[in-house]
């Protein structure tokens, strides 16, 4: 009994050099999770910013193809180094509408003309309603919304040359 | 160059620290071999280690000192300096700068390990030299541990090049003269229990377990105990004032890593006391010997390693976790094997009634353990819970109603204890010595509980647990001559009637507490307990590295004379950081406490007021234990020497 509680210290100390150690190597996860992933897209109702394309609605989501909605304002740089990677995917085929977010007509019209224009649709995000409903807190942002409405992917930051191959992959799954 | 000697000195330091285990292994085995060549190679060994741990020491010491000299020339060629210093800073926090930061402290961590060896093998006499040996090699193979993780994890000596010509400024929050000297304190505390592990090293490795191993051990845990004490206290006032939430307990990891080896070293203090005068409880005191040090070596991991996430991660990196998990491995794993293997044959010390002095310290000793085991698991689960994946934190709310019964019994062992004899006493005797403290916790309680009802109950019980202790405390002073009370019985009282006082001061605080939180426009009023607080100005102000915005708060209480408080908005340049300066008002019965929020559009400013009755009482109880710790090592240290001198003269 007595030899048994005189080693006891050393295995209780080895229970939690075995947790530390195992908290400690095992490789933290810095991803942020996206709450809104595999909810269906909530409701939006934003009107038109640009005189020739439509605003965006639920409604125009979930039609049997998957599409892309792309968070981004003509204020924002990244916003410019992703535009041609969005070029690139529309011209793949893909599908894309826009939320701009705190944005002018005349801001979005001279952005699009400078920088490319792949958006099918633009809806007007004055206040970031729509933006905070998506659970996106920058821009720019893009989601892929899969055949049903719902959302399935989330790209924080600028698409890059490396994420295309990733958002055609999670375009293909949504389908 | 200075930078370049600080490296150097370093490097010289682990060298003779290698030198110093294999003296003190030659010096060990010596100590064994009968015979007068043996015994006079075995003194020759003695004199060479005692002199190689000195050297240790100094070595370790200048390497400090040199980095405080580049930190006060500001030299941006080191890129410890620029990371942590800047001209501009006052002098005061430049020198702080070289141990406000994770290489800086701990090489502030290991001179200090190496300057108490030194000081173990300049002032111990007592020990047999074998023991004494041991206990050195100890302490030396602990340093050589540290020197590797400085020299190759985290030397504070890298040089910057180019040079900058700016430093990036010390967490403002660390600019405050209490905090600056906060983190030395406690490291004093928490190394200075260093020895204390390596003479359980020592006692096992050589068999040696008994009064004089106690009596040797003694000063040196009191003195990293009153340095700990001291150090909490001033953390907890630290973070009161300058947080800004009122508070003065939080819980955090950080400070639960400098509560735990205090715990550990109020047992221990205990425990070796009944070592060192009844020959009791030998394998326990070796065991809490051990488990203090590493107390201390987790707290420090816990922090540097920012492997618990807290206010204080202030140096998050994984690998110097790993390195410093290493070490701990090596070290408390070594120590408690080497426990499991001779704890066995250590005999067991005298034997003694359970009510008696020695039963009063062992129970004292159980829910001490209880206490610190409630605060490990509830600091370490979150890290356990993360590795099963579940996120989630423990707070407040669990330490305080797992803490709070035990403590309230504590409190009663603490009063009781000193009132027992040693080996036996008569029941009926101590009840009859208990009248007076129970009486003055009866009518404590009687008068709270009219006053509060039984809302607060674990704060009523509070003041009539810390009532009755004050009595009883002062008790062991009765029929004694005070002038010949030894000072080790001063010391006692303190520290006990520092308990009381520092729980009243718990209980007050969140029993009476009131809190205030106002919008107001200047020229308005507003009040808070007895006070009528009106906002009279607010205006900018300036700082040597800092500007600001400046309320002035016009009080007064009652009819009495006004007063003005100045509490201020705070924003450092470098790095750009806001704080938020309470200005508080210490009063005899309590402190008003103040602090300016955030202005709106609409020319209104919050303000958080407190008017907390008594909660000084909270430190200053802490410092009268701290004293109560002084007094009894220089009671111990000079009865000691007076001993060895009527030894000597006999």
């Amino acid at each position: 009994m007595r030899r048994l509680l005189i080693w006891t210290p050393l295995a209780l100390f080895a229970i939690v050099f075995a947790v530390v150690a195992s908290g400690l190597l095992k490789p933290g996860d810095r991803l942020v999770h996206s709450a809104m992933v595999g909810k269906p897209l909530p409701q939006l109702n934003l009107p038109p910013i640009t005189s020739d394309k439509p605003g965006i609605a639920t409604a125009d989501f979930g039609r049997g193809k998957p599409r892309l909605l792309n968070i981004f304002a003509s204020w924002c740089i990244p916003c410019i180094a992703e535009a041609p990677q969005l070029m690139k995917l529309r011209k793949a085929g893909v599908e894309i509408d826009a939320v701009a977010i705190r944005d002018t007509h005349d801001g979005v019209q001279a952005f699009l003309q400078q920088y490319g224009d792949p958006y099918a649709r633009i809806g007007d995000d004055k206040a970031s309603t729509a933006q905070l409903a998506l659970g996106s807190s920058g821009v720019p942002e893009t989601f892929v919304i899969d055949a049903h409405g719902r959302i399935t992917y989330q790209h924080i930051g600028d698409v890059r040359e490396e994420h295309i191959p990733e958002l055609l992959a999670q375009l293909e799954k949504a389908k | 160059m200075i930078a370049e000697l600080g490296l150097a000195a370093l490097w010289l330091a682990a060298a003779f620290a290698v030198v110093q285990v294999l003296l003190a292994w030659g010096a060990a085995k010596a100590s064994r071999v009968t015979g007068e060549r043996a015994a006079i190679a075995g003194v020759e060994l003695m004199r060479a280690l005692r002199l190689t741990t000195l050297v240790q020491g100094l070595l370790a010491l200048l390497s400090f000192l040199l980095l405080i000299v580049l930190f006060i020339r500001s030299d941006m060629s080191v890129v410890l300096v620029a990371e942590n210093s800047h001209s501009m800073k006052p002098l005061m926090y430049k020198v702080a700068g070289a141990w406000g930061n994770h290489e800086g402290s701990m090489l502030l961590w290991v001179t200090i390990l190496a300057m108490s060896g030194a000081g173990v093998a300049l002032f111990e006499r007592r020990l047999a030299s074998g023991t004494l040996a041991a206990t050195l090699g100890a302490q030396a193979a602990i340093g050589l541990g540290f020197y590797a993780f400085l020299a190759f994890a985290s030397n504070p000596f890298v040089r910057l090049n180019p040079a900058v010509t700016e430093g990036q400024g010390l967490n403002p929050l660390l600019q405050d003269p209490g905090l600056a000297f906060h983190p030395p304190t406690l490291y004093l505390g928490y190394v200075g229990l260093s020895v204390a592990f390596s003479f359980a090293v020592g006692a096992l490795v050589m068999r040696d377990v008994g009064p004089a191993f106690a009596k040797a051990m003694r000063p040196w845990v009191l003195a990293a105990w009153i340095f700990l004490t001291i150090g909490i206290t001033a953390g907890s006032y630290w973070a009161y004032y300058e947080l800004g939430w009122g508070g003065w307990w939080f819980w955090d990891p950080v400070e639960n890593a400098s509560l735990m080896p205090w715990l550990a070293a109020t047992a221990l203090l205990h425990s070796v006391t009944v070592l060192a005068t009844r020959d009791g409880l030998r394998a326990w005191t070796l065991m809490l010997a051990v488990v203090a040090f590493s107390m201390s070596m987790i707290g420090t991991f816990l922090v540097r390693s920012g492997i618990l996430v807290s206010v204080h991660a202030f140096a998050v990196d994984p690998t110097r976790g790993t390195f410093i998990l290493g070490l701990l491995g090596l070290y408390i794993g070594g120590a408690l094997a080497l426990f499991g293997a001779r704890a066995g044959t250590v005999t067991q010390g005298s034997t003694f009634q359970l009510v008696s002095r020695e039963g009063a310290l062992v129970l004292n000793n159980l829910l001490l353990s209880v206490i610190l085991g409630v605060v490990f698991i509830g600091t370490l689960y979150p890290l356990a819970a993360q590795a099963a994946g579940v996120q989630l934190s423990i707070g407040a709310p669990f330490f305080n109603k797992a803490i709070a019964p035990v403590a309230l019994v504590l409190v009663i062992a603490t009063a009781v204890g000193p009132l027992l004899r040693w080996r036996r006493d008569d029941l009926n005797v101590l009840l009859g010595k208990l009248l007076w403290p129970a009486s003055a916790a009866g009518v404590t309680f009687a008068v709270m509980f009219v006053m509060t009802g039984a809302t607060h109950l674990l704060t009523v019980l509070g003041l009539t647990f810390a009532a009755g202790l004050a009595v009883a405390s002062v008790l062991p002073l009765g029929r004694r001559k005070l002038l010949r009370t030894p000072l080790h019985i001063w010391g006692m009282v303190a520290a006990h009637l520092g308990m009381a006082v520092s729980l009243a001061g718990m209980a007050a605080d969140s029993a009476f507490t009131l809190e205030r939180l106002a919008a107001i426009k200047v020229g308005d009023d507003v009040t808070v307990g007895p006070y009528r607080v009106i906002l009279a100005d607010v205006r900018p102000t300036i700082g040597p590295n800092w500007s600001g915005l400046e309320a002035r708060l016009s009080v007064r209480r009652g009819d009495g004379r006004p007063f003005d408080l100045f509490p201020q908005q705070r924003f450092f340049s470098t790095p750009p950081t806001n704080t938020n300066e309470a200005a508080i008002r210490t009063m005899v019965d309590g402190q008003l406490y103040t602090v300016l929020g955030q202005g709106d559009d609409q020319g209104r400013w919050q303000l958080r007021l407190w008017w907390k009755p008594f909660v000084t009482l909270i430190w200053l109880g802490g410092g009268l234990i701290a004293l109560g710790g002084l007094l009894a090592l220089i009671g111990r240290v000079r009865r000691e020497r007076r001993q060895a001198d009527a030894e000597t003269y006999a």
